[in-house]
């Protein structure tokens, strides 16, 4: 087991104070919290930095951890000594939904873990507790519908007692039409029942995959859609992808880069549907031989064009 | 390999049809009643008033889970979850002004 070693994890002296602590925690916190961070790892970091919050903030679990000394260096195994948790009572109200380390959990046990917040389950005695969890699903799993297989971390209490996060694959047809941030509520599916009541939901929110040629807003789809100089500039009908069919798309003459062209409708088929857009972009052909070359020189000379014009040079 | 029809787990999008009740929202974010009421009157979730009773739609629920996890990990007050949620409003607006350019 790899020793932990907390005043490292929050950054802080051995010999800080509680009020350096509580501040260096939510310095951290705020860094790395998983609704807020666009860090790397936010998530890992995060759970490192409350297990290690759990421990200093409470002034018998922290006593209880200086004993350890610096232990073995970090990274090294490590066994607690034979005598630990003779004569240290933990409490404390913390909650957590997610398992901390086995180092946290050898020394502090279930017991430390605290309780969870505040009335959880007194409500409702004997139903059990809603679960939740996110997955991320390609696009195509709402523009058509269909059966994924999904693999979610669920919180599970093992033998022994402990919190721990358990992985469970279930197989699951994604309703058509459902969007980023919305869930899949899948009845009974959450905690068993406690005695005669029934079982909680399992909530599955949903985001998307970025997708190679559309971006999601909403119930909206964009799709950038390269045209010729000259389709831009003449109008034509051009193919273009959509989710469900590739469509003829008329574009106007005169049409500049940046234009957006709307397909109602043909968005994410929520209710109501969204829409499906194209912004346009001039691709240039290449000037790479002669014939090129000259067909760009013959337009030079017959367009008196100032693209900086608006800058007055 | 894509698993067959059948056997899947099938449920219906939570946030196109639920409609919540005080009672209920204090359920499944395991809160006692007073704590929603609280976040109505700051102004983080809203309810949407009926006859005698307060309702709440589907996506009440992940703010108000959200404004928890928030209020409890940050340690911050309710006015500081207000501040930050609606911080987080105009940044997921301003992604998706991103999106449409």
């Amino acid at each position: 087991m790899e020793f932990k070693d907390y005043y490292k994890v929050m950054g802080v002296a051995r010999d800080a104070t509680e009020a350096q602590i509580k501040q260096a925690y939510r310095k951290l916190a705020r860094k790395y919290h998983p609704d807020v961070s666009k860090e790397k790892d936010a998530e890992a970091r995060f759970k490192e930095v409350g297990e290690a919050y759990e421990v200093l903030k409470s002034a018998e679990k922290r006593a209880a951890y200086d004993q350890l000394g610096q232990g073995p260096r970090p990274g090294e195994d490590f066994r607690p000594p034979p005598d630990w948790g003779t004569g240290f009572e933990f409490s404390g109200a913390g909650g957590r939904d997610s398992a901390y380390s086995d180092f946290f959990e050898s020394l502090f046990g279930a017991q430390g873990r605290g309780e969870s917040r505040g009335t959880r389950g007194a409500f409702h005695p004997g139903r059990g507790e809603d679960h939740h969890a996110k997955v991320l699903l390609d696009l195509d799993a709402t523009l058509k519908g269909g059966t994924r297989q999904l693999s979610l971390r669920v919180p599970d209490i093992d033998a022994d007692g402990r919190l721990v996060s358990k992985e469970r694959v279930l197989n699951v047809q994604v309703p058509k039409g459902i969007l980023a941030g919305q869930s899949i509520r899948l009845a009974g599916q959450g905690a068993p029942a406690h005695g005669e009541g029934t079982p909680g939901d399992l909530f599955i929110e949903v985001e998307f995959q970025p997708h190679p040629w559309y971006r999601v807003d909403g119930r909206d789809l964009y799709l950038e859609l390269p045209v010729a100089p000259w389709e831009a500039a003449l109008g034509a009908t051009v193919k273009t992808p959509t989710p469900t069919a590739t469509v003829e798309l008329k574009i106007p003459s005169g049409a500049h880069a940046g234009s957006k062209l709307r397909l109602k409708g043909r968005g994410i088929p929520a209710s109501p549907p969204g829409d499906f857009y194209v912004i346009l972009q001039i691709a240039l052909p290449p000037a790479n031989d002669d014939t090129a070359k000259a067909a760009y020189a013959a337009m030079a000379a017959a367009l008196p064009f100032n693209p900086r014009a608006s800058f007055g040079v | 390999m894509s698993p067959s029809d059948d056997q899947a787990l099938t449920g219906a999008i939570f946030e196109e049809s639920a409609v919540l009740t005080l009672k209920d929202l204090s359920r499944m974010c395991a809160v006692d009643e007073q704590h929603i009421v609280e976040y109505v009157e700051e102004g983080v979730i809203h309810a949407v008033a009926s006859t005698d009773e307060w309702h709440f739609s589907g996506a009440a629920l992940r703010r108000t889970r959200l404004a928890l996890r928030l209020e409890r990990d940050l340690e911050i007050n309710l006015a500081g979850v207000a501040l930050a949620l609606e911080l987080l409003d105009e940044l997921q607006r301003l992604r998706r002004e991103q999106v449409g350019r």
